[in-house]
């Protein structure tokens, strides 16, 4: 690991952040001759922002790669990006994310990013997605790897405290590392210091009291500390501030940082119930991959943010198996008196459900129409009765990755000022702008996406303007 | 328990082992197979991964089967999300390697000798010094000090310093009992992991899987090629460990096969030892000692250069007393060739016999069985993967 001490007294660009936005932009612009430092605030062992939780990135082809089966055109990618995010983008930087998402695995590839052989990968994405060889740490290694030898410095540990700004020109920023404070000098700045997830209060902002009761799958590094600095310092917000990526996850996950193990897929086989032991969402609306990510909103909106997915012996193994055991029990009232629920009220509702329930086998291979007659709300596909003992449980709470609320910025990936005009020196890349592109709703792997192509540009248009 | 009580114990109950595997190694892998069987981005390093996606729960056979498996090549640890300091402190390949050692001792028969894996660097050490001891006596309670310094010269010069018969029949029962020590041991593993035989093509598969170790490092693109061997040092990989790895087991194969030629010239064609410098047995071994003596080296070397977070030391040296004496057994070897013309061919021949008669006696209770094991976990992989095709 690179500890070099800080041995430019100007550096030409300064990457704040050092996931795989800031490193892809901290590689563009050493390969121009820039000097480049890159300040992360994670300790080395856990750097790398969400980066070290992803898994593939989401690429555009006309035809078959070495990492990406058949064809997936711009036109079918950008009917994708329009049905989740229902049209709320930036129509000429999404394009511009599209298109550059062509060329990106290649650039990564040649820069010692190893990914998994087409045909793998357990979400049959391998069409649309690129995986990487074991996963983001593993591509972030190699991209740390790959910008040490192009001379690129690394500073860990180290937390930036302010963007130092005259005129609308960054001349520094502060920041704090090994117990000192340092004031460092650039000519130009990429932020790509992430969202502010790991920000409970400033979460609370959009979301209210429920905040407080969601857990953070994602970096607990992301304060967000950068985006409001430059917020106070005029630079143009974009997206809702209660916009983000939440699925629902085992409520037993860590506070911060539980990635993707906290993951649960049980829910189409399930019912889930709210703290009341009342149903409220349709479990079965759809094949999981497509709707597990409107669930942390649901699960958000339920008193004291807390669900409870109840399944039986016959529907457990049906689903890949999670990180944290279920709870058990031979009576449905057991159960529901382990899961803190109400025993009688819980017994109703899985009568009411077991009663509504169509004859015949379930098949979890198609939208088997398998629906409740009655309920409110029904449950659409793979109704079976919950009655075959024992039952599991497992608790549910809102589980965020990461917030799309940033800064604006223009196809250079510079920051906008309020009045739209770019500032002179200031880029953003990643999650910091990845609502400029995602208003709301998520595409698979397309963090990750927003991530390389504008770090990408951002490490070569800082390089431009210092003529490298 | 006697051997045969043990033997007949053994063959008409079955085995159960349930309770011989490392209670806290066992546990550590089942805690870290259920964090990983929900994460699985690294199904495309190795066959651990595949293996685990096909089961839910780990029982201690499932446990044993994965540790088998496992190569330690590290590239999961550092590609871990999980790893420390993160909460769930997940390290694949330690608890691997640690349940791997015990299930040495899980399955060594007869079962009273497992003890032996516990501090095996000391039980080497005097198990070689005994071998030495003994060669050099016998020999020379055999035959008088001149014979033993003097200089012998051409077919059966060998033999003037001990007799063929007495020379090939030690190594001869020592084989014997290790081949059936082995066998035993291979029958409890099988046994106890639940292996399913899968027919002759899965035994393809496992040997070009351990031709090549195409499973250090991942299958990626570039096909098994670009998995880019082990992640030794750091998180960067290299294929030095794997390079030295297959010196080793080449060269090992070489030299026994220079033995059973050796062997098959003597008694089939009654062509008597030391043979010529170009002869297939002198070839053989000669090509056979000199990278078996790189290999196991480099190994050495390989293994003071790993990272400590994916290194296992096992209790007692089981690795380094078995990489030196493999060493060793090739060295004088070696040795004895250059100095069979001498005066110090009495004295090289029986300290390369001692080492090689010790290498024989300690196989089945040294990291030796490793590659026992390995292949069958390999075979039991394969095995279940063309079933699911």
């Amino acid at each position: 690991m690179c500890h070099a001490a800080i041995s430019e007294p100007v550096w030409d660009v300064i990457v704040i952040g050092g996931g795989n936005a800031g490193v892809c932009a901290a590689i563009a612009a050493a390969e121009r001759d820039c000097s480049v430092l890159v300040i992360e605030a994670a300790p080395a062992d856990m750097r790398g922002g969400n980066t070290r939780h992803t898994r593939n990135l989401r690429a555009m082809h006309d035809a078959p790669t070495d990492v990406l089966t058949d064809r997936y055109s711009f036109e079918e990618y950008w009917d994708d990006l329009m049905r989740v995010t229902k049209g709320v983008t930036n129509n000429d930087l999404a394009e511009l994310t599209l298109r550059g998402s062509a060329a990106l695995t290649a650039w990564l590839g040649a820069r010692g990013v190893r990914f998994q052989a087409a045909l793998s990968g357990t979400l049959n994405l391998g069409r649309t997605n690129a995986f990487f060889l074991g996963g983001g740490r593993a591509m972030l290694n190699a991209l740390c790897r790959h910008a040490e030898t192009v001379g690129v410095q690394f500073i860990y540990d180290a937390e930036v405290d302010d963007v130092q700004l005259t005129d609308g020109f960054c001349e520094g920023i502060v920041v704090n590392w090994n117990d000192r404070r340092l004031t460092l000098s650039c000519k130009q700045l990429v932020t790509a210091a992430g969202g502010f997830e790991a920000n409970l209060d400033w979460l609370a902002e959009g979301w209210g009291d429920a905040a407080k009761n969601f857990l953070v799958r994602g970096t607990p590094y992301n304060k967000g500390k950068i985006l409001r600095s430059l917020l106070d310092h005029g630079a143009k917000p974009v997206g809702a501030l209660d916009q983000c990526h939440a699925v629902a996850i085992d409520a037993r996950a860590p506070k911060y940082d539980g990635g993707i193990a906290s993951r649960l897929d049980a829910v189409p086989f399930a019912v889930v119930l709210n703290k009341d032991a009342d149903r409220f969402y349709d479990e079965g609306e759809d094949f999981w991959p497509k709707r597990y990510a409107i669930w942390g909103r649901l699960v958000a909106g339920q008193p004291d943010q807390i669900a409870y997915a109840i399944i039986d012996s016959q529907g457990v193994n049906r689903f890949m198996p999670s990180v944290f055991t279920p709870i058990v029990d031979d009576t449905i009232e057991g159960l529901a008196e382990q899961l803190g629920l109400p025993p009688d009220a819980t017994r109703s509702t899985i009568d009411a459900y077991n009663a509504a329930c169509p004859a015949g086998q379930i098949d979890q291979s198609i939208l088997d129409g398998k629906s409740t007659k009655g309920l409110t709300p029904e449950k659409t596909n793979w109704s079976a009765p919950i009655s075959t003992p024992p039952f599991y449980g497992y608790p549910l709470r809102p589980g965020i990755t990461f917030t799309y609320m940033g800064v604006a910025v223009n196809e250079r990936a510079q920051i906008l000022m309020a009045d739209g005009r770019p500032f002179a020196n200031m880029f953003a890349a990643g999650e910091i702008m990845a609502g400029n592109i995602l208003g709301q709703g998520y595409l698979a792997g397309i963090g990750m996406t927003i991530g390389g192509v504008f770090g990408r540009i951002a490490g070569e248009e800082a390089a431009r303007v210092l003529n490298r | 328990m006697s051997l045969t009580d043990e033997l007949d114990q053994t063959m008409a109950s079955g085995v159960d082992l349930r309770a011989m595997l490392d209670p806290a190694a066992s546990g550590e892998v089942r805690r870290i197979m259920q964090i990983c069987n929900a994460c699985r981005y690294c199904e495309g390093f190795c066959a651990v991964f595949p293996a685990m996606e096909r089961r839910r729960l780990f029982t201690d056979g499932d446990v044993s089967y994965l540790a088998n498996l496992c190569h330690n090549c590290g590239a999961c640890y550092h590609a871990c999300q999980y790893a420390p300091p993160h909460e769930f402190a997940v390290n694949v390949p330690v608890s691997m390697a640690a349940a791997r050692a015990s299930s040495y001792a899980a399955y060594a028969w007869p079962g009273p000798l497992a003890h032996l894996f516990h501090r095996n660097g000391m039980v080497v050490s005097i198990i070689i010094a005994l071998g030495l001891g003994l060669t050099v006596g016998l020999m020379l309670a055999m035959i008088s000090p001149d014979l033993f310094w003097g200089v012998h010269i051409g077919a059966g010069a060998f033999y003037q310093v001990m007799p063929h018969t007495i020379m090939a029949a030690i190594p001869l029962g020592i084989t014997a009992f290790a081949i059936l020590a082995m066998v035993m041991g291979w029958r409890r593993y099988w046994q106890h992991t639940g292996a399913v035989w899968g027919g002759w093509r899965s035994v393809g598969d496992a040997v070009a899987a351990v031709a090549a170790m195409r499973h250090l490092g991942g299958e990626t693109a570039a096909g098994w090629r670009g998995g880019g061997g082990c992640h030794t040092a750091d998180d960067r990989s290299s294929n030095a460990r794997r390079i030295y790895h297959q010196l080793t087991m080449y060269g090992f194969l070489l030299c026994f096969a220079s033995t059973s030629v050796g062997t098959l010239y003597h008694y089939a064609f009654g062509w008597e030892a030391p043979y010529g410098l170009l002869s297939l047995p002198v070839i053989l071994g000669t090509v056979g000692g000199v990278i078996l003596c790189v290999g196991t080296a480099g190994l050495l070397v390989e293994k003071r250069r790993m990272n400590p977070a994916v290194r296992y030391e096992t209790a007692g040296g089981m690795d380094n007393a078995f990489i030196v004496i493999l060493f060793l057994v090739s060295f004088t070897g070696l040795l004895l060739l250059a100095v069979r013309s001498t005066s110090m061919m009495g004295l090289t021949l029986a300290i390369h016999l001692g080492f090689v008669y010790s290498f024989f006696l300690i196989m089945p209770y040294s990291k030796f069985v490793h590659g026992l094991y390995r292949f069958a976990a390999l075979l039991a992989s394969a095995s279940e993967s063309r079933r699911i095709q």
